[in-house]
């Protein structure tokens, strides 16, 4: 019977390179990329819930309304822009991967290839595009106006 | 898979005076083992650490040092080992932060580059209750293994020859049959840690073994069993067991195999 196993001769044991720490589980990267699909699950509910409220306040009173959205026009809403942005990204792109592993035959056997590529897709949309949204910031915030 | 057998300190004192130990052997480098201890009995209420300067082989494994701490440094160390050849699954601890068998895990993959002291840390697996020091309580890991009915279930009289399967069909399930109930992937998965109902990817994968046996006529029957809250939808595919399990199984293929037969296969 094939019963070759995973830490076999040749590949040095993954439990070499550790740093020393608490009793953190060093997990495998797909339990990293579940944490943080959990994290940004949660921050993009906020921001939608924070949405409905502000959008809703239209209904309430369309002063209230303009005041509210007034206040996101400060230069500092860039990094929470970013953040939202960084977050939806990270959690669609990272639900595709999910989705892959769960139907696809050969989702689990390219998990980390997986990760690697949405995780590399996150970086060439963020890196341009945190780049503009800085500057417009900061330009918006120390440039006058 | 055997029983796996218990080394506890006896209650005689003379039983628990560390030998003398022998000279380090040609070739040995001193490392520390940080044990995560735990003693019911004792005055500290709470697991701590303790560290102990051992002499190791780079061919040596881990559990060689466990073995030198307890035969020549401290009796009343507590662990769980018995083939010491990665067959009977009795030694799953967590080293350095992650699941392995002590039997295992050589001595020359843990040592720090560039000739810096290594330091091997050693903690009980997670998510199951701890007895003493690596030792715990696995009846819930066995419990959740029972309830999977991890045995051949037929209807209809006996064969009075040998089932017979296809080569194609045996191949079907191959990987699962080598699980050696150890609980390293049970105990590596975040989601067992929170929810212990959760049946954890041992017990899966043992159902699977079984459920794509031609032989079988018991799957309808499992996978009704994990067809549940604390069944296979509690997976979330973090792929920790599959890194964990000693064996090489593809853990989380075998999971996501049994949740694809629930959807597609079942009406």
């Amino acid at each position: 019977m094939a019963s070759t196993t995973a830490h076999s001769a040749g590949a040095a044991d993954r439990a070499g390179n550790a740093r020393l720490g608490g009793t953190l589980y060093r997990g495998d990267p797909g339990m990293w990329s579940w944490v943080a699909h959990r994290i940004t699950g949660v921050l993009v509910f906020f921001f939608l819930f924070v949405h409905v409220l502000d959008t809703a306040l239209v209904r309430v009173s369309p002063n209230a309304y303009d005041v509210v959205i007034e206040t996101y026009k400060h230069p500092v809403m860039v990094l929470f822009e970013l953040g939202l942005v960084g977050a939806v990204l990270y959690h669609a792109l990272n639900g595709i991967r999910v989705m892959l592993v769960d139907f696809w035959s050969k989702g689990t056997k390219y998990q980390k290839p997986m990760l690697w590529t949405i995780l590399a897709i996150w970086l060439v949309v963020m890196i341009p595009g945190s780049y503009y949204l800085l500057v417009k910031g900061f330009a918006d915030l120390f440039g006058g106006s | 898979m055997s029983a796996p057998t218990t080394e506890k300190p006896g209650t005689d004192d003379s039983r628990n005076d560390p030998a003398a130990p022998p000279p380090a052997p040609e070739g040995s480098v001193v490392v520390t083992v940080k044990i995560r201890r735990y003693n019911p009995e004792g005055d500290a209420d709470e697991p701590y650490w303790e560290s102990f300067d051992v002499p190791a082989l780079p061919t040596d494994r881990v559990l060689n040092l466990l073995h030198h701490v307890k035969w020549y440094l401290d009796g009343t160390l507590a662990f769980r080992r018995s083939c010491a050849h990665g067959i009977c699954g009795s030694d799953a601890m967590r080293i350095n932060g992650i699941n392995r068998l002590a039997c295992k895990v050589l001595i020359k993959d843990l040592l720090a580059g560039g000739g810096k002291h290594t330091t091997i840390s050693i903690e009980p697996i997670k998510g199951l209750p701890v007895e003493k020091d690596l030792i715990v309580d696995m009846e819930p890991f066995f419990e959740a293994y029972r309830a999977v009915k991890p045995y051949l279930v037929t209807t209809g009289n006996e064969p009075t020859r040998e089932r017979l399967q296809s080569s194609a069909d045996r191949a079907r399930f191959d990987d699962t049959t080598k699980c050696i109930l150890c609980a390293a992937c049970t105990t590596s998965c975040p989601v067992f840690w929170t929810e212990g109902s959760y049946f954890g990817p041992a017990a899966i994968v043992n159902a699977h073994r079984f459920i794509f046996d031609s032989r079988d006529e018991g799957a309808e029957e499992r996978l009704d069993i994990l067809n549940d809250n604390e069944g296979v939808w509690r997976c979330r595919t973090t792929f920790n067991c599959t890194d964990a399990c000693p064996r090489g199984i593809q853990v989380t293929q075998a999971i996501q195999e049994v949740k694809r037969a629930l959807l597609f296969r079942r009406v």
